[in-house]
């Protein structure tokens, strides 16, 4: 069905930390193995090798640089994979039902064998969470790895998301929003989590952690510039240099 | 957005179909006999074609039929139920004028209402994309209504309706573009807002996360061919209405009629094919390309 729930019993999704991610594209590598070899149709890769590779991907990794008004700018690494908005437009939008939100725990599915490929929930999507298979004419996801999180067969400490299993710098956090005492909702209060355009009313789940200032430069002190207003023989030169080059 | 050709294609003539069943549903005109079979000949070319044209951009047509359960929530949905109710409607109908030359006027009224809200459900595929600030507002069916009253009623053969429709159509087009042009600026998402980062200073992409092209590249940000949109939309607005208007008021024939159909035609695929190519999605702004 393609109304959505009123209310989820869970709210499962991911915190992204913005302060922590290095860019290093393990998550978006990680995602594609695991949901190419396991649930769903693969990830295809057209011309892989080719002069004019494309592929799907479920999970990217933008980099964005951020002037401030005042001093250096800060480059951000911005990974985004489907948010599992509380009011997801891409799902209310499907005309056969293949797209829905769960009831049980809130992640936004595709049912691939109802899918007709028409390609109108990615079009609602203002993220581009959702990319149309060239291969299987099919829309892929991000799943929450939902064939993870609840698998048996896999060791406890895989029973995560792969691209939170996967994260070397921990900026990745998975877990249940609806309960006030987890360490993602800790995580989004301490932290100030926000959602990507909240203009669009999608109501995301999943939250991003803005970069910390950088208050702290233990380094700062000692690098003060020490030749100034130089004395001795590095002072002589300064003179003689000046009156040669006139400045 | 992408501007593909079976969705240029589906609009524009279905569009036209519907509005041609629109007048004669409502007995505007209502030939019988063998003028009859050709009139709904042409209309039912028109509106079935464009839904099989439509079919063309589907990943899996043969799972078409699911698209008619979601109607509570859906417009694509609703779409496939309207249109097909109006065909089979209008076909009844139709049958009456052919065969027993006899207007069945309630099934007509019927028929023209079906008609009309399958142009409407149209519409609203493309108006409810909040993610697409060009369309998300009244401009968008005003714009589908107008061209398939006006087209049909010129299809028809209705010189007087015509004539008053289509510069209203011609109006609705620049009304949209002029509210589209504003649209995306007044929309309040811009890259700050997409990456949460505007309020610690100017945000800007310096890396995109893959060297090649993909699905999201190709079907949301389309730029090729924007550098022509003020051309386009002179062809736009001169050929689909202001000179059929003219070769209207002038006094035609049947052969300039068909002339100024064609050139209606003409200046309604220039405008559909600016509707999408001059569509902005906001998943552009991930990308640094708004």
């Amino acid at each position: 069905m393609t109304s959505l729930p009123e209310k989820t019993d869970r709210k499962l999704g991911l915190v992204i930390d913005l302060d922590t991610c290095v860019g290093c594209h393990a998550c978006v590598i990680s995602c594609k193995g695991w949901n190419t070899e396991n649930y769903g149709a693969p990830l295809a890769d057209t011309d892989a090798y080719g002069a004019d590779p494309s592929g799907t991907f479920l999970n990217r990794v933008h980099s964005y640089e951020v002037q401030p008004e005042s001093g250096p700018a800060q480059l951000v690494h911005f990974p985004k994979s489907c948010l599992h908005c509380e009011d997801a437009p891409c799902v209310t939008v499907c005309p056969t039902g293949a797209s829905y939100k769960r009831v049980e725990d809130g992640i936004v599915l595709v049912n691939e064998s109802d899918c007709i490929g028409c390609g109108l929930c990615a079009w609602a999507c203002p993220y581009g969470a959702r990319e149309m298979d060239p291969t299987a004419g099919v829309m892929k996801k991000c799943t929450l790895c939902v064939d993870r999180i609840y698998n048996e067969n896999l060791p406890e400490e895989d029973r995560e998301p792969a691209c939170v299993r996967t994260c070397p710098a921990g900026a990745r956090h998975f877990g249940d929003f609806a309960d006030p005492e987890s360490d993602v909702s800790k995580l989004t209060a301490e932290r100030g989590g926000m959602d990507l355009m909240p203009e669009q009313g999608t109501k995301p789940v999943n939250k991003y952690l803005p970069p910390r200032d950088r208050d702290i430069d233990v380094l700062a002190p000692l690098l003060e510039p020490v030749a100034e207003d130089s004395k001795g023989f590095l002072g002589w030169l300064d003179k003689t240099l000046s009156k040669v080059g006139g400045a | 957005m992408h501007p593909a050709p079976s969705v240029i294609i589906f609009t524009s003539l279905s569009g036209l179909g519907f509005g041609l069943l629109f007048w004669m549903g409502l007995g505007v005109l209502a030939p019988t006999g063998w003028v009859a079979f050709a009139f709904f000949t042409i209309a039912y070319l028109l509106a079935v074609g464009g839904l099989m044209a439509s079919a063309f951009h589907l990943g899996h047509p043969e799972r078409a039929l699911k698209a008619f359960t979601q109607w509570r929530t859906s417009w694509l949905s609703r779409e496939a139920w309207a249109s097909v109710l109006a065909l089979v409607t209008m076909a009844l109908y139709g049958a009456g004028l052919v065969f027993f030359a006899s207007r069945w006027a309630v099934l007509g009224y019927l028929g023209a209402a079906l008609s009309l809200a399958t142009v409407v459900t149209t519409a609203m595929i493309y108006t409810q994309m909040r993610t697409v600030p060009r369309w998300h507002n009244a401009t968008t069916p005003g714009m589908f209504l107008s061209f398939s009253l006006g087209g049909g009623a010129l299809l028809a053969g209705q010189v007087t309706l015509a004539s008053w429709l289509l510069p209203f159509a011609g109006l609705a087009l620049v009304a949209h573009w002029v509210m589209g042009d504003r649209a995306l600026a007044g929309s309040g998402t811009t890259l700050a807002s997409a990456t949460g980062l505007g309020d610690r200073g100017t945000v800007r992409s310096f890396e995109p996360p893959h060297t090649g092209t993909n699905y999201l590249l190709r079907e949301f940000v389309h730029v090729v061919g924007r550098k022509h949109s003020v051309t386009l939309r002179v062809i736009a607005l001169l050929s689909g209405f202001v000179l059929p208007v003219l070769i209207l008021l002038a006094g035609a024939g049947h052969v300039l009629a068909a002339v100024a159909v064609l050139l209606h035609l003409v200046g309604v695929f220039a405008s559909r094919w600016l509707f999408f190519a001059e569509a902005e999605h906001v998943v552009g702004l991930y990308y640094g390309k708004r």
